[in-house]
């Protein structure tokens, strides 16, 4: 014990020493993404309704998808969408951070894991205040009293996926920021694949909508991506307060959880392997 | 505490360097496939050791290419030797580009404390210092205005006022600092000279023997990324103006 203790000490030594630079970073990432915009910070929170009224209007009107298991369906909407979109921001910027940042790795030496590390949090405080829209949007259905949404205490069961999306995007994004650095095609391989993901995971349509037999081989493939549970998971603690427990899917909670700690060891791993080669491909 | 500020151990540093530049997926498979990838090895640096002791101040003399740059690199943590080990202590101020901290759309202010928190100065410890900090560096009411606006002057002005405030352990020059006008570059020199009798190790790289004899103890020469001659300043600037003259 004492070794592992011995071995991991320069590193949290090192880390306790940048950790001012890490609240700089993502403190900047926040303040300058909205800076010359004349509203700001409110577009955070804008920016996932006025997608949510698109889509629900046209998932709703032109092809008819609200259905009675997707409940109320702008809510379903948006809950994939806010969990979707953080995962997408926050392994985008982790992916393009080494090279954003190359004027100062050049020069000063900083750890280098902290420029994916705050691309990941900056996305996940924009994640979390975006997260409001969803207070209100429920508010908002709640107190005209129809298309109610059947919020509980469960509701504090969202950490659970919202825990594993931020370590999932943070291994995720540490894995594509070391493939970038010597590859720069990856980073437009990489948006593609982003929108293969948004039809893969079940946030404009309901599962059940597919057709597809309780265990077979589609559904199988389709729960391999992480992002299928953590969003069925999310929508359940949201959306399903009192059916909490037949809609709260424990396999792929644990699936998710091991999914996104495999990708965090493999992401570090590949990550430090490579870091000290950066300097002469950026 | 030991009695080196910097303890370079056998560093070498070698580049690959590849003669295409390829730098995205598709042609590295192609040319992979193609048997077409070449990489040319280069040493930058070749068994370098030395030492320096706190509050020595140390000229590294060399010609062009002969790995002057890369040894200050390795030494300020940047680039981490392929063979060796580099050890230093202390707060390094490495003012090889000065300002190069900076985000260009970030006002100067705030840029301040980003620049601080790369060298691992907290928020709290800024604070203290920023008053100094804007008047040295004269910048006045454009402290904020978007770094985007400056002219590079004033970047540097910036960069300087930031990283000598802070009474760094081990400073890293690049070449005489020619920061701003004739009284700032004044300035600026009283400023090394006060932290340098204040005991701050510096690791000074330059072509020109003067300005090594005005500010070093200590000198090294470099050829070809081996350290070939290191003592004392007087000897060493001696026999570097005699390769000159031979070259």
């Amino acid at each position: 014990m004492n070794r592992i203790k011995a071995a991991f000490r320069p590193h949290i030594d090192n880390f306790m020493k940048y950790r001012f630079l890490l609240k700089e970073l993502v403190d900047k990432d926040i303040k300058l993404q909205y800076r010359n915009s004349v509203l700001g910070m409110f577009w955070t929170f804008l920016q996932p309704l006025l997608t949510m009224i698109v889509l629900a209007f046209v998932f709703m009107n032109v092809f008819g998808r609200g259905n009675s298991k997707t409940g109320n369906y702008p809510v379903y909407l948006l809950c994939g969408r806010l969990l979707y979109q953080f995962y997408t921001t926050a392994t985008k910027r982790a992916m393009t951070s080494i090279r954003r940042q190359a004027s100062m790795i050049k020069k000063v030496y900083v750890p280098k894991y902290i420029y994916p590390l705050s691309a990941v949090l900056s996305s996940f405080v924009t994640f979390l205040i975006s997260l409001s829209v969803l207070v209100v949007v429920i508010a908002f259905f709640n107190l005209r009293g129809k298309d109610t949404v059947d919020v509980t205490w469960r509701v504090i069961y969202t950490i659970i996926p919202i825990l594993i999306t931020l370590v999932l995007s943070l291994g995720v994004g540490m894995i594509l920021a070391t493939i970038s650095v010597f590859f720069k095609d990856v980073e437009n391989l990489y948006d593609v694949f982003m929108l293969l993901l948004f039809y893969l995971t079940p946030i404009v349509y309901h599962p059940s909508r597919l057709n597809f037999v309780e265990g077979s081989i589609q559904l199988r493939v389709l729960k391999m991506n992480p992002l299928y549970g953590l969003v069925g998971n999310f929508r359940a603690a949201v959306m399903w307060g009192h059916e909490f427990t037949q809609n709260w899917d424990m396999v792929l909670m644990y699936y998710t959880a091991a999914f996104a700690v495999a990708m965090l060891l493999i992401g570090f791993w590949l990550f430090y392997r490579n870091q000290d080669k950066f300097i002469l491909h950026i | 505490m030991g009695k080196y500020a910097i303890e370079a151990d056998h560093v070498s540093m070698r580049f690959n360097i590849n003669k295409e530049g390829v730098d995205n997926a598709k042609e590295y498979f192609i040319r992979l496939v193609k048997h077409d990838l070449h990489y040319v090895e280069f040493w930058a640096l070749k068994d370098v050791s030395f030492k320096l002791k706190k509050g020595d101040r140390m000229g590294v003399l060399g010609f062009n290419g002969a790995g002057k740059s890369t040894l200050l690199k390795t030494i300020a943590g940047v680039l981490k030797p392929t063979q060796g080990s580099v050890h230093t202590e202390g707060v390094i101020a490495p003012m090889l580009e000065l300002g190069a901290g900076f985000d260009s759309n970030y006002s100067g202010r705030e840029n301040v404390f980003l620049y601080a928190a790369t060298m691992g100065f907290s928020r709290k410890f800024i604070q203290e210092k920023y008053d100094e900090i804007v008047e040295f560096s004269e910048l006045g009411d454009f402290i904020d205005a978007p770094i985007k606006s400056y002219s590079s002057g004033m970047r540097s002005r910036l960069g300087f006022a930031i990283a000598t405030s802070v009474k760094p352990e081990v400073l890293i020059l690049d070449e005489v600092l020619s920061v701003g006008d004739a009284a700032f570059r004044e300035k600026s020199e009283r400023r090394l000279e006060s932290l340098m009798s204040d005991g701050v190790t510096v690791l000074f790289v330059s072509h020109s023997t003067d300005n090594v004899e005005r500010i070093c103890n200590k000198a090294m020469i470099l050829t070809q990324g081996q350290l070939v001659a290191n003592g004392d300043c007087a000897d060493v600037c001696a026999l570097y103006r005699h390769m000159v003259n031979n070259k």
